[in-house]
């Protein structure tokens, strides 16, 4: 089943084009991983799909009622912007607005789902604790579990691991990949080519603002995208723990 | 969170009693509630229901306005230093209720004194909104403030020394440091629309600024419409600031001091900020305008000394803290 | 008799200026630049003497003898103007800015500074003190006579005195330390401030205001354009008050400054407490 469906997607900032015509679809049990050097406009995309900014053409998302999209589609950006000392537990139960209206406290269903998204993201210990004072790979977590508790078929992460140390970043994107096996969607911006290539079930490749390439990751990450993208020399290996990738030195 | 609701309505009730009884008339406490409740052609009677009564509903109103709103900019702004007064708010406010005094709308117009204020108040906001950004950053904001209060005190003072009225002149001290001495029922039917508008427009703003603690960008994504967040916070903020600074002048860090010892009891989540920095404000205004009483009883001290003199070491405070984020 | 002492008091300011050695010619070109010793100089002066007085001496809400001021040169009070007119005397009062003061004082022009009146012998003092500077001695002799005549008809000894207060814009009050405060005694009435402990005046509270009931209620002069200030004047329990008692308005240029036109503003509430005893 198509989750997001997007098609001649353009967005223009001050006459520049950062997108031009972007079509894709995503379905359920997808992860996506979203490629591109930096100014690709892969934030840029997440954002017009999710219908937070200006854009043309169409995505399935961004043309629903902002209830419904609170419902369908949860959103991770990238700055992990938490304004005030709440507690974990409140800032997970902040994933429940789109189902409560103003002034109205938390149901069991809300309890039940926030209870969940603490498990999954290993944090029933952190519960309590105020989420500005965690160190940033657990803040990152409660950010993930928050948009869990969002209880939507489809997540849109920015970068979900920029910052994060290896184990974090490894368990990070397990997670991920666990949620789309568990049925869900998830399209995940990131830098770390090898990390999304052994996780992702498919790749997204955007270059200047157009797709370069879409496709399962060894089709889409070949040497020659990799010299002509990202001006890079990289070493490409399938082991029998999946592809290993790692860029090598810059092409002068 | 009940139990704070019951201690602190408790501490209200309780002030809002000394403030009725606590005057420089020295009138015993049993008596002087008798004769409010009782009521007789005395002068007792009219000193409870003309000074006292309006006295410390006034304070009860402006008190909450000011606590609320404050509660409401930090929520939208992202920042605890956002505050009314200091940001400029209650500036503008000011410079509008001395316009609509001076050019006679205030006489001639009913609820023409908080309207323009209102509108003075709605300039104001709206310049910090649009200054500050979405999100207030602290240098922005207070240098924002600075400008737009120096730029409003600087106006008012040129609307009051225009006036052939010999007294006008004096006034700015009122309009800076605010008072509710000798005010009357009047005033509270004056203030009260525009403030009963603005408590209901910012009670629905508690789902949007919890969702706001995780940025715009995840608030818009939860389905929370930013343009009409903001456009409530303007006008909604504007009605209590403009309608309390009609009346009473401008009362100073009322909205910074209330949400900041508030903000731990209620877990920082900024919609129960909202309704505990209103009653907080309430008790903090209501403890002030006892304090001016009592300190310098036939000195009519101004009501903005004794708050300013909570509000400014704790908002230096602040900025000790959040200077690393100033920079 | 304490003439020396008058004169060292109001010529005081004479000892620091050279220029103007005692006993020599009376002044010929006097300017005034303040309200109250505007009203002195004009009331003293010989024809001619006098040259110009202060922009509030023709203004007919605070002055008594607005009609008489248009006579003269209108001053603001600024040294440079004040010396462009080439006084050989410059009268203020211990209210004027000290730095125009000085100023002139260096500028070689001789300043004689007059103290505002607390009380109704003050306003005798001032008179003499006037003539004394403008070297009108007899003249000032003569109305103060005068005035002593009038003030002794007008302070008709009254079987009962009536409570009376004073209250103005801000919600102030005046004391019997003030020269209204005479004014209301010298009227026959007893100051109801003083009696809550306002001797000297000051800020009176609206609800002790409420708690004297005065007898007679004396409200301060309203002025034109709007102000905050005066709004207290329209105050329900001013306005009960008012109702309930006799009330009257003060008239500022009969009552602020020490001159023989206070006793109008005698004259006026002595009428008033007539009223307050036919109740």
């Amino acid at each position: 089943m198509t989750l997001l469906s997007v098609e001649q997607l353009s967005v223009s900032l001050r006459d520049r084009h950062v997108l031009k015509n972007i079509t894709f679809a995503v379905g359920t049990g997808e992860c996506v991983g979203l490629l591109g050097p930096n100014g690709a406009g892969k934030t840029t995309l997440m954002r017009a799909a999710l219908g937070l900014i200006p854009h043309e053409g169409s995505s399935s998302i961004a043309s629903m009622d902002p209830a419904e999209r609170a419902r369908t589609a949860a959103w991770i950006p990238q700055t992990r912007e938490i304004a005030w000392p709440v507690t974990v537990e409140r800032l997970v139960m902040l994933g429940r607005i789109p189902y409560m209206a103003g002034g109205q406290r938390p149901k069991v269903d809300d309890h039940e789902n926030v209870d969940a998204a603490l498990a999954a993201m290993e944090l029933d210990g952190l519960r309590n604790r105020t989420a500005t004072r965690l160190s940033g790979g657990e803040q990152a977590r409660v950010l993930i579990a928050r948009a869990l508790a969002q209880d939507t078929p489809l997540i849109l992460a920015d970068e979900p691991v920029a910052g994060l140390d290896p184990a974090h970043q490894i368990s990070t994107m397990q997670k991920f990949a666990g949620l789309a096996r568990a049925g869900r969607s998830v399209i995940v911006s990131a830098h770390d080519l090898g990390l999304a290539a052994r996780h992702c079930t498919r790749l997204i490749l955007l270059s200047g603002g157009s797709i370069a390439a879409d496709g399962p990751p060894d089709e889409v990450l070949t040497i020659e995208r990799m010299a002509e993208i990202f001006g890079v020399r990289a070493f490409f290996q399938d082991t029998e723990d999946g592809p290993v990738f790692q860029p090598l030195e810059v092409i002068q | 969170m009940e139990r704070l609701a019951i201690g602190m309505i408790a501490v209200a009730l309780a002030l809002f009693l000394a403030a009725l009884t606590i005057g420089p008339a020295a009138i015993g406490p049993g008596e002087s509630l008798r004769a409010l409740i009782a009521g007789d052609a005395g002068p007792l009677t009219l000193v409870m229901r003309e000074i006292r009564l309006p006295r410390a509903i006034l304070a009860v109103m402006v008190g909450a306005s000011l606590g609320l709103a404050g509660a409401a900019m930090q929520g939208y702004l992202r920042n605890p230093l956002a505050e009314p007064g200091l940001i400029g708010i209650s500036g503008t406010a000011a410079l509008g209720a001395v316009i609509s005094i001076q050019t006679g709308l205030a006489a001639s117009v009913a609820l023409g004194l908080p309207a323009m204020a209102l509108v003075g108040a709605l300039v104001g906001v709206a310049l910090v909104v649009a200054l500050a950004g979405s999100r207030g950053s602290s240098l922005t904001m207070i240098l924002a403030g600075i400008a737009i209060s120096a730029l409003a005190a600087a106006l008012t003072s040129l609307v009051l020394n225009l006036s052939p009225n010999p007294f006008a002149a004096n006034e700015i001290v009122f309009w800076m440091m605010g008072s509710i001495a000798d005010r009357s029922m009047t005033h509270v039917w004056i203030a009260l629309p525009f403030m009963a508008l603005g408590w209901m427009i910012l009670a629905t703003l508690g789902r949007g600024l919890d969702a706001l603690t995780l940025g715009e960008d995840a608030a818009g994504a939860m389905g929370i419409d930013l343009a009409r967040l903001r456009l409530k916070l303007i006008v909604g903020t504007a009605s209590v600031v403009g309608a309390a600074t009609s009346v009473a002048g401008a009362i100073g860090f009322v909205g910074l001091v209330v949400p900041h010892i508030l903000r731990p009891f209620v877990d920082a989540q900024p919609s129960r900020l909202l309704w505990a920095s209103a009653m907080g404000g309430a008790i903090m205004v209501l403890a002030a305008d006892i304090a001016v009483r009592l300190i310098l009883p036939d000195r009519d001290l101004k009501l903005g000394v004794v708050t300013a003199l909570v509000g400014a070491p704790l908002f230096l405070h602040l900025i000790y803290k959040t200077r690393r984020q100033l920079a | 008799m304490s003439l020396s002492g008058a004169v060292l008091c109001a010529a005081s300011a004479f000892a620091d200026s050279a220029s103007r050695p005692k006993g020599v010619e009376p002044p010929t070109r006097v300017v005034s630049m303040n309200l109250c010793t505007d009203q002195l100089a004009m009331i003293v002066a010989a024809p001619g003497q006098l040259h110009s007085v202060s922009y509030l001496a023709i203004d007919p809400r605070g002055s008594a003898m607005a009609e008489e001021a248009k006579a003269y040169e209108i001053n603001r009070g600024l040294a440079e103007e004040i010396y462009l007119m080439q006084p050989d005397l410059v009268i203020a009062d211990s209210f004027s800015k000290r730095a125009t003061i000085d100023m002139l004082e260096r500028l070689g022009i001789p300043v004689a500074v007059f103290d505002p009146a607390y009380g109704l012998d003050e306003v005798r003092d001032l008179m003499r003190e006037m003539g004394e500077v403008l070297s009108r001695e007899d003249a000032a002799q003569a109305l103060i006579e005068d005035f002593d005549r009038r003030l002794n008809v007008l302070r008709a000894q009254t079987k009962r005195r009536p409570s009376a207060a004073l209250y103005y814009a801000n919600g102030y009050t005046s004391g019997d330390r003030t020269l209204a405060g005479q004014i209301l005694v010298a009227a026959g009435f007893e100051n109801a401030a003083v009696e809550a402990g306002f001797a000297s005046g000051g800020f009176l509270p609206l609800e002790v205001l409420a708690m004297l009931e005065p007898e007679a209620l004396i409200v301060g002069q309203r002025y034109p354009g709007k102000s905050r200030s005066e709004e207290i004047l329209d105050h329900p329990v001013v306005q009960t008050l008012r109702a309930d008692h006799v009330s009257g308005a003060i008239t500022d240029r009969d009552w602020v400054c020490g001159t023989p036109h206070v006793l109008r503003a005698i004259e006026k509430l002595g009428g008033l407490r007539e009223e307050v005893l036919a109740d």
